[in-house]
């Protein structure tokens, strides 16, 4: 394996298990056996971080005066400006805590767990009002990000969070809420066509009784939970809730499903049979070990086809994370990461529906690849990409004259950022090109039409711009 | 200068004066008599679920009176439209509109097993899905994708707003969301995505890199397009001072200047009234009706009224009982409205809400409003509604 190949696995492995690489590090593992760096990724032991940007005191206060004021009918001025307080606390705790997961992707050593989190945010989609709720069901994600599947589900399954986002606290013995049991079978596990309206049925009396106490636990209330026989998958039997969800993943199909939404996120968004139904029934021998399972997939050949490199529509999410751990990049006002987010149609915590982010070419419209190329000027230069075409007429007669034509003033950017540039430019061998820091910059290769805009830029840094301006630079 | 000519010289202007890929040739081609002929639809989304029984008030019900003690619109101020419904008095500026035949109220439009949260219910309305089935792409979206005679160009649909609606997402197309022409056409004008965009011409690949070339070359052709189409429009008619009004002054200012589009969405937001709702849903209302108002006097004059569509619609209505805090609570079914120079049947379009026939304190639903789109794409966009909605549904006679 020569270093040149290496480089492009190395990069292309970086791209879609994390969010880049470094040129530093991508030069160093280039020059080793592929299969180091793979290993980053799988270390023998992982410690996962939990975020704690909603402390456990602050929720359970405000819960108590939130109970207190919730039983009132008529408030006082001094109550209702109380309440007021309340949701504008929520309000605030939730952002904080959609840029502190934010702020963690742009920093963390482990890159590939929080993109797993990342992955799971979305199959396992739910809004809540509730900060604290929303970061324990982030932290439940991020704990069995690569671990055993059925854990996850069932931790998932059990959170206020998830209870509350799919009425399971509505699910009573004699007045089943199937929401839960719905989805629970169409998005999270086995997927339409597997599963008839009997079964929703039948599981979600299986459910009933799943609750939460005030303070954020499970709990179970037999006085609510229907105890009589169940007929689910063709089997009668008296299920729980745990029963159900072993019928569900005893049942290939869940693997298949799983794999195929793992491919998508992972590999591409066309999808390959033979190498789903590959991962797949990996993921049943071994017993929807999540960790196992990606293993497999990053040391596939397929993975690193030509056709599965530089071919991924970026989230906005990814978009957003790698430039700015590309460009070491402080943002001034934080605040404007929620902004940037919600342009693009990716708002961490707030997903389109329980079916999460529909991905691929759904990011992209007129008005969002507009911004998205927009914003690496923004972030980087003020807003300015410093490129000047072919020159003007009206110019002519001042470059004849030995002048320069007027530059653009550089506008102070709403977003209001700092890249290291210092730190960025160190990375590269004084002989860098700009076309060689196209090559390490952008995922597709740099279309030959191209190449001369990129090679004529001034500097290294007007070449880092124009890359990132570019449709290429949109693509993992 | 005729106004014939005045059209197709600026049509030349237009598209003379900006790089046109092949594959787009816009307007060269066409008759120039479409032009007069192209209809327009105009979608208001009012965000939040507004209040439907505080909007047209059923005076005549002793239950709406009962149920809404603190809350409920006086019979004197009721704004009379017939025995039963009237108005809400701060929408005194669509009296006028009504008197004309120009608006057509249908009540109780809902969907079977109504979704209370604003998210999926909203979602529900713009991807004119079951209200248990999730789909990805919205009713206006899946009438691009259609690629029917008359919806082929980027164009086809504009949202005037800085992101867009799932409504306007397909499959393969997308509608254009720009808030002021002039700025989408500086930021595709930047020299550096000029010079990407001219020396891109030729054929682009299927794969997801053509895909963003395409939409970008698209983009800037739009742009150019309506930037240079709607710029030499003198708008005269004056608007009220307010955001929506603006919008909609945007979308005149598209309709009149002739603009080749034939589907526009704005939204206005804040009618999730839990709290105090008369005063917070009678501001809004009047920012409505006002808007609407100036819109289709406007377009009146400009001769595109009958040429015109506009419809109105909420996530959801509100439940029947007030609050404890002066407001209402997320409901169900709700009221539409529907404006034009040509509508079959104006007025009060159904029987006004039964309230002593509640599905647990809601509205039951009398019209689906996918009747209310497939009524629209059938008749007004010409493509056939089990194409776009998935299935057949009956159509309505307003149109």
């Amino acid at each position: 394996m020569d270093k040149k190949d290496n480089f492009l696995k190395i990069k292309h492995l970086y791209s879609r298990a994390g969010f880049g690489i470094s040129y530093t590090e991508l030069e160093k593992l280039s020059k080793k056996n592929s299969s180091r760096a793979l290993e980053n990724f799988f270390p023998k032991e992982r410690k996962p971080q939990d975020l704690d940007t909603v402390s456990t005191e602050d929720s359970r206060s405000q819960m108590m005066m939130q109970a207190a004021l919730g039983a009132k009918k008529d408030l006082t001025p001094e109550e209702k400006e109380q309440r007021k307080n309340i949701t504008r606390l929520q309000n605030e705790r939730s952002r904080d805590l959609n840029i502190a997961w934010l702020q963690r992707m742009m920093t963390t050593e482990d890159p590939f767990l929080e993109k797993m989190t990342l992955f799971w945010h979305g199959h396992f989609a739910c809004r809540s009002n509730d900060p604290y709720y929303a970061q324990q069901l982030n932290n439940i994600q991020r704990t069995n990000a690569l671990g055993d599947f059925k854990t996850l589900l069932v931790e998932v399954s059990k959170s206020p969070a998830m209870l509350q986002y799919l009425n399971n606290q509505q699910n009573r013995k004699n007045h089943p809420n199937e929401n839960f049991a719905r989805e629970l079978m169409e998005l999270f596990t086995i997927g339409r066509g597997n599963y008839t309206e009997q079964d929703i049925k039948e599981s979600a009396r299986a459910f009933t009784g799943w609750t939460y106490t005030k303070e954020g636990a499970f709990e179970f209330k037999p006085a609510i939970h229907d105890s009589a026989d169940k007929t689910f998958f063709g089997k009668t039997g008296n299920f729980d809730g745990e029963a159900i969800i072993d019928m569900i993943l005893a049942n290939p199909k869940t693997a298949t499903f799983l794999s195929r939404k793992l491919y998508a996120f992972f590999v591409n968004d066309v999808p390959n049979d033979t190498h789903i139904a590959e991962l797949a029934t990996y993921m049943y021998q071994k017993q929807y070990h999540i960790g196992t399972v990606m293993q497999k997939m990053f040391s596939s050949d397929w993975f690193y086809a030509p056709e599965n490199i530089g071919n991924k529509i970026k989230s906005p999410v990814e978009f957003i994370v790698g430039l700015s751990r590309e460009f070491y990049v402080t943002y001034n006002r934080p605040q404007v990461l929620i902004q940037l987010q919600s342009s693009l149609g990716q708002y961490l915590f707030n997903p389109p529906n329980v079916a999460g982010w529909p991905g691929g070419r759904s990011w992209i419209d007129s008005s969002s690849l507009m911004l998205r190329m927009k914003i690496p000027s923004l972030v980087l230069n003020g807003g300015v990409i410093d490129f000047s075409g072919k020159a003007d007429p009206e110019d002519e007669a001042l470059i004849a004259l030995n002048k320069k034509p007027k530059a653009p003033v550089p506008a102070r950017s709403y977003v209001n950022a700092q890249a290291d540039w210092d730190k960025f430019l160190t990375e590269f061998p004084k002989t860098l090109t700009p076309t060689e820091l196209a090559a390490y910059l952008l995922q597709p290769q740099l279309n030959a039409k191209f190449a001369p805009m990129v090679s004529n830029s001034q500097s290294l840094k007007h070449a880092a711009i124009e890359i990132t301006s570019m449709p290429e630079y949109q693509l993992c | 200068m005729k106004r014939r000519d005045f059209l197709r010289n600026s049509i030349f202007t237009a598209a003379g004066a900006t790089i046109v890929p092949a594959f787009l040739k816009p307007l060269e081609a066409m008759a120039l008599d479409e032009l007069s002929l192209y209809k327009n639809l105009v979608v208001i989304q009012l965000s939040g679920g507004n209040d439907g029984l505080n909007t047209v008030v059923p005076f005549g019900s002793d239950l709406y009176y009962q149920k809404r003690k603190s809350i409920a619109i006086k019979p004197e101020d009721v704004i009379k439209l017939n025995d039963m419904q009237g108005l809400n008095p701060n929408m005194a500026a669509l009296r006028e509109i009504y008197d004309q035949g120009w608006m057509s109220v249908i009540n109780d439009v809902g969907y079977p097993n109504p979704d209370r949260s604003h998210f999926r219910s909203m979602d529900i309305w713009q991807s004119a899905s079951d209200s248990n089935q999730f789909l990805s792409t919205g009713w206006i979206g899946r009438y691009l994708d259609s690629n029917c005679q008359t919806c082929k160009f980027p164009y086809t649909a504009i949202e005037v707003d800085d992101s867009l609606s799932l409504a306007m997402k397909g499959g393969t197309k997308k509608g254009i969301a720009l808030k002021d022409p002039a700025t989408l056409f500086k930021n595709t004008n930047e020299a550096f995505f000029k010079e990407m965009i001219n020396s891109q011409k030729e054929h682009l690949d299927e794969d997801n890199l053509g895909y963003l070339y395409k939409t970008m070359i698209e983009t800037s052709s739009s742009a150019s397009y309506i930037q240079n189409t709607s710029k030499i429009y003198e708008q005269k008619f004056t608007y009220p001072a307010t955001g929506f009004a603006n919008q909609l002054k945007t979308v005149s200012k598209f309709i009149s200047s002739g603009l080749k589009t034939r589907v526009y969405y704005v939204s206005m937001s804040g009618f999730d009234t839990h709290v105090n709702q008369n005063q917070q849903q009678g501001n809004l209302l009047k920012q409505y009706s006002e808007g609407i108002s100036a819109f289709l006097k406007d377009l009146k004059q400009n001769n595109k009224l009958d040429d015109t569509l506009v419809i109105t619609f909420s996530e959801f209505g509100r439940r029947v009982e007030q609050n404890a805090s002066n407001g209402t609570d997320h409901g169900t079914a709700n009221n539409m409205f529907i404006y034009g120079g040509r509508l079959k049947k104006a007025g009060i379009f159904n029987n006004a809400p039964d309230l002593a026939n509640l599905d647990n304190g809601d509205l039951k639903y009398q019209v689906d409003f996918r009747q209310v789109y497939g009524t629209i794409l059938d008749k007004w966009l010409d493509v056939n509604n089990a194409d776009i909605l998935n299935k057949r549904f009956n159509t309505l006679d307003f149109i």
